[in-house]
């Protein structure tokens, strides 16, 4: 079997260049720390959703952008980035700027959120919607529900062992 | 550019999405199974989602106080100029869904139109949407294709739906004042050239499973001047209820 080298999708690339260009690799790396509130474990960054961080004169501001339009986890999300960056820079203001361009896209994910995702049994995005079970790794599922507890999810179910899981939709 | 147009032209897309996101809120609890519950809300959020940018862009022209709020809540019915399509009452589950499918064939058209408009904010707008609504159209018509091929009663029940909502398709494809003004700027989507590969794509559908065309002979209109059917003024006393009662009432 030829092996493939693995890749990186151009929106995340261009993401992950802006990162390390950044003036302040700092404040990034501070966001680590700063988890989806729906995804325990997966940080804004590896779900794409932190796209830019600037400082300009006394303010912060941060960039991100809506995995959906109206999800609702998007003013927890503010307040998080709020929070942690002002405990660690209290001299700052700190904006956060909901970005409408370009478009979140699953492509934007960093390659460690898969790892991440499979860690709280949730099935990481498959181009082809190719859904396997967290648990039993089987390939027998059945779609119940194109959404699942949030937007950016479906429900399945597996047919070997039974379990119902989430699927991180592709978009 | 012609502010007054592009701050109309928004604000009425913003009301296509809020009507119609206000209406399928309803669902929530009365789906017919949980994850169809699930399913319905989480649609609701993405047209909330969608009339917050189309406002909040809105908002940013108009200036002074305005905020996406204050134009949810605080305009009365005559100044919402939401399509008619969007605020009729959702009946039952098969006319919500007759309704959602017609819809998204309109959207995942005009949307990827809306993509090229020379406006860069309306035009991430639509990039956004349009995503959202390939996948609400997979849904959509997946129900279609179920309540015509399922029991007697569900495809009755969807024959009727289809017959009381077709006189309002004809509204979607109506340039409204702002809409021609626009047009030449490439900043609005000329909708009269849709209308064709709408009902191309809709009887299409309705042909597999069976089902009769469309009759499209009649046209109910009006949205777009504030001309509403009775039902709005409803939505909206319930929508703003909180906000009239409470001026400027936060979380």
């Amino acid at each position: 079997m030829a092996t493939i080298i693995p890749t990186l999708h151009p929106l995340y690339s261009a993401r992950l260049s802006r990162r390390q260009q950044s003036s302040n690799p700092e404040l990034w790396d501070t966001l680590d720390s700063v988890c989806d509130p729906e995804l325990p474990g997966v940080t804004l960054w590896d779900l794409g959703v932190l796209q830019d961080i600037n400082i300009i004169d006394n303010s912060i501001e941060v960039g991100i952008t809506l995995t959906y339009t109206g999800c609702p986890a998007v003013h927890t999300m503010k307040q998080d980035i709020k929070t942690c960056l002002s405990q660690h820079y209290p001299d700052y203001d700190i904006k956060v700027k909901v970005l409408l361009s370009p478009a979140w896209s699953t492509d934007m994910m960093s390659p460690e959120a898969k790892n991440q995702l499979a860690d709280i049994h949730i099935v990481a995005p498959d181009a082809n919607d190719h859904v396997q079970c967290p648990l039993c790794n089987s390939a027998n599922t059945t779609l119940l529900s194109q959404f699942g507890s949030t937007a950016c999810k479906a429900l399945y179910r597996c047919d070997e062992c039974q379990e119902t899981f989430d699927y991180f939709k592709s978009l | 550019m012609n502010n007054d147009a592009l701050i109309s032209f928004a604000i009425a897309l913003g009301d296509d999405s809020m009507v119609l996101g206000q209406r399928l809120s309803a669902w929530c609890s009365r789906g017919p199974y949980m994850e169809e519950d699930l399913a319905l809300t989480n649609t609701t959020l993405d047209f909330i989602g969608r009339a917050s940018l189309f406002y909040q862009y809105a908002a940013e022209l108009i200036g002074d106080e305005a905020t996406e709020d204050t134009l949810a809540f605080k305009r009365d019915e005559r100044q919402y100029t939401n399509l008619l399509i969007n605020e009729i009452p959702n009946g039952d589950f098969a006319f919500t869904m007759a309704r959602q499918y017609l819809l998204d064939v309109y959207y995942s058209l005009y949307l990827s139109h809306l993509q090229q408009s020379a406006n860069d904010t309306i035009a991430a707008i639509a990039d956004k949407a349009i995503k959202e609504t390939t996948y609400h159209l997979k849904r959509s018509s997946q129900w279609i294709k179920q309540l015509a091929l399922g029991t007697d009663e569900s495809r009755e029940r969807l024959t009727n739906a289809l017959e009381e909502i077709q006189d309002y398709c004809n509204e979607l494809f109506l340039n409204s004042a702002a809409e021609n003004s626009l047009l030449e700027s490439r900043v609005s989507v000329d909708r009269e050239p849709l209308r064709d590969r709408w009902i191309a794509q809709v009887n299409a559908l309705l042909a597999e499973v069976n089902m009769a065309e469309l009759d499209l002979s009649r046209t109910i209109e009006g949205g777009r001047q504030g001309i509403h059917t009775e039902h709005l003024g409803h939505l909206l006393v319930e929508m703003q209820y909180l906000q009239r009662a409470f001026p400027d009432l936060e979380w």
